[in-house]
């Protein structure tokens, strides 16, 4: 597949902007975005690609790499690969929904082999493609995307979308940073693909992820789900950024006085890691990996030894502090709810896909983080872009639709307050980052975090339209600060522990709220309960 | 944090001010100059993009470490990344070796 000779068109534009006119406009260029793109193209679609970064590197996966849930297509091997997170995702998956992605990915999967990915080949001979490695993956992504004639604007975040007279996404707006300008796309379909929100925690890759998508999801009436599922920690060494855990699945977890932290591990034992980073310095050692794992580690992982490596660090052997970063959303399941198989949203025109749309179908409440998100990222955005191509091309020639900007927060003058983005995101970060607050949950706490928040959230929107060199920074802030709301109104609304949602105040997991949490609203946050599609088949049963 | 441009090597190509992707770098009409050192996320993909394997960054995330490049040039470490995942000509052979699938489900 190149080029299907139908590029969007750039239209003339007032000085200091650049605009263009296309079918469907992709915002994001992780995994999601660029498979939504080729996808899109390869419908016919005339397509533009906005990232924020660089399309390539920008976003969780370019640099941290990921571990994907690719399972031959054998019926035993399918079966075991849906049942093994089930229990821990806390049964809100949709067995449908998982096999349909286990489908495509193994499609998507292959086809990286087609375009030249150099999977691994093992001993007997089998090309092994359930990892990826960022960079590699990426980099070919942002290739096929181009060659697809997908015209890519890289340092151009979206700040806020278009719609029109009826409430139809029409397109969004945006800076390039770089060239100090605004860019304008008009489009008949747009794709969230803006990945998930880590608070600005520096988990690896993950400061390009501010929630920018679910903002602007939100101005125009989209609704969230399993945002209570958003409280995803990753370990790290403590100065370091690099939180790619499966190898402390080797690890020693100890105190300060060298006694280990009982309970402690990497997987099913990181709340005790959680608890005992609230009482002083916790070190690991990954001292039960023999020679042979560790030489399978290095060529596996080389990003992991680069904080060890360039401290002098032997992490086989020598003690490391550790800590726990916030991942939210990003190894989170929470985000924009999907109404049908196309990855569509509650509004007409807007699709989302990757960690900018919730993972509860596949993942329930548990960590889609080592395998379950690199293939929903694939196989949604390959039908987000095929779904927003089809409803594009179903609206047919562009109509002269007179469009308007949804933006809120930020763009407004209201207060002749200035819009101070730095302190705001700390605000945010002092609320989301603490364990105590976000991985040991109580509605007490939640309470008066959320009352903090709301106030933030009247004191936001009230201020002052952002100028320009900050306008970024505090449609980011504003963003977080929104995701941080959905996610406490959430977790307040589940009276239960479930997946990773963890209640102080109701530590066991109550089988009548096996049941989704939507979430929307920007001045007034709500919440509902949706039934799982296991009850709703029941009750068309009954 | 990134810490080093390395003079000496540099060729002024500007690729990391494009692939940067928290916007790090500026242009200037010689050496890019590194503008926003706070907003580095410490992603390390300057360094894989690097054609002169001019830049290094400290691992550390929160703080700056400040880095004499006289004695990096001393070690191994420039480069060290990009060779590892095989982007180099002479390491081409490892961007093939990924043993994950070993590893896997321990
Ligand atoms: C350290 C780490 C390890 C992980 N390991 C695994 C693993 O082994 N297996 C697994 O399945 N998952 C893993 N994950 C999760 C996985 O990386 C993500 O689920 C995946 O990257 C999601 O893809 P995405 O395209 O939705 O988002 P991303 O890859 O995060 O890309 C989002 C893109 O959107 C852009 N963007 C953001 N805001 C804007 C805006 N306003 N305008 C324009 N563009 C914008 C960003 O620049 C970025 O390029 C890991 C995550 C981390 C952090
Ligand atoms: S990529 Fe390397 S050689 Fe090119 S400008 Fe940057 S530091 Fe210099
Ligand atoms: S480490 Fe990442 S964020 Fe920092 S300068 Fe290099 S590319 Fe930019």
């Amino acid at each position: 597949m190149t080029t299907n000779g139908r590029r969007a068109e750039q239209r003339p534009a007032p000085g200091g902007s650049v605009e263009f006119d296309a079918d469907v406009l992709v915002i994001g260029g992780g995994p999601a975005g660029t498979w939504a793109a080729v996808s899109a193209a390869a419908r016919g679609a005339r397509v533009v690609l906005a990232d924020k970064g660089f399309c390539g590197t920008s976003g969780a996966t370019a640099a941290a790499g990921t571990g994907v849930w690719y399972v031959d297509p054998d019926p035993a091997l399918r079966e075991a690969a849906m049942a093994n997170r089930e229990k821990l995702g806390g049964h809100l998956q949709d067995r449908r929904w998982m096999a349909r992605v286990l489908d495509q990915t193994y499609q998507d999967g292959n086809r990286l082999a087609a375009w030249g990915y150099p999977y691994p080949v093992d001993d007997s001979g089998k090309s092994q493609r359930n990892s990826l490695q960022g960079p590699e993956y990426m980099r070919l992504m942002r290739k096929r995307t181009k060659q697809a004639g997908v015209t890519i604007l890289d340092h151009s975040p979206a700040l806020e979308l278009l719609v029109d007279d009826d409430g139809a996404v029409a397109g969004a707006t945006g800076v390039r940073r770089q060239k100090h300008d605004r860019w304008t796309v008009r489009a008949k379909a747009v794709v969230i693909a803006t990945g998930g929100c880590a608070f600005l925690s520096k988990t690896l890759g993950s400061n390009v992820l501010t929630g920018d998508g679910y903002l602007m999801a939100a101005e125009v009436g989209a609704e969230f789900s399993s945002m209570e599922f958003s409280n995803a920690y990753a370990i790290s060494p403590a100065f370091g950024s690099v939180t790619k855990t499966l190898f402390y699945g080797w690890a020693t977890f100890s105190y300060e006085d060298g006694s280990v932290v009982p309970g402690a591990a990497s997987k099913g034992g990181r709340s005790a890691i959680a608890r005992a980073l609230l009482q002083g310095p916790v070190y690991a050692r990954l001292d039960k990996a023999d020679d042979n794992v560790q030489r399978d580690m290095r060529a596996s992982q080389p990003n992991f030894f680069l904080p060890f490596d360039r401290t002098g660090i032997d992490p086989f052997s020598e003690r490391f502090p550790v800590t726990l970063r916030l991942e939210g959303t990003v190894r989170g399941t929470g985000g924009l709810r999907i109404v049908d198989d196309s990855c569509a949203t509650s509004v007409p025109g807007l699709y989302a896909a990757g960690d900018a749309a919730t993972r509860e179908l596949i993942c329930g409440g548990f960590t889609g983080g080592g395998s379950h998100n690199a293939a929903w990222a694939m196989s949604s955005g390959t039908w987000a872009g095929w779904g927003a191509a089809v409803y594009a091309g179903q609206l047919g020639p562009a109509r002269q639709r007179r469009l308007a900007s949804a933006g809120t927060v930020a763009f407004r003058n209201r207060s002749s307050r200035a819009f101070e983005p730095a302190a705001l995101a700390e605000a945010v970060q002092d609320e989301v980052y603490p364990y105590e607050l976000n991985y040991f949950r109580h509605a007490s706490r939640l309470d008066g975090a959320l009352a903090r928040l709301d106030a933030a959230w009247a004191d936001a929107s009230a201020a002052d339209a952002a100028d320009e060199d900050n306008l970024l920074r505090a449609r980011e802030s504003a963003a977080m600060l929104a995701t941080s709301r959905w996610m406490y109104r959430s977790a307040l609304a589940r009276n239960e522990s479930r997946g990773m949602h963890r209640r102080d105040d109701y530590p066991d997991q109550d089988d009548r709220q096996r049941h989704y949490v939507t979430s929307g609203g920007l001045d007034e946050v709500w919440t509902a309960v949706r039934p799982h599609a296991d009850a709703s088949y029941a009750e068309a049963a009954e | 944090m990134i810490e080093v441009i390395d003079a000496e090597r540099c060729t002024s190509c500007d690729i990391c001010v494009n692939v940067c992707p928290t916007n790090v770098f500026d242009k200037t009409d010689g050496i890019p100059v590194i503008a926003r050192q706070s907003d580095c996320q410490t992603c390390f993909l300057c360094e894989l993009y690097c054609p002169e394997d001019a830049l290094y960054v400290a691992p550390h995330a929160d703080a700056p470490c400040p880095t004499d490049v006289v004695a990096l040039r001393e070690t191994a470490a420039l480069g060290s990344y990009r060779r590892a995942v095989g982007w180099t000509d002479e390491t081409r052979d490892l961007r093939g070796i990924d043993r994950s699938y070993l590893l896997f489900g321990h």
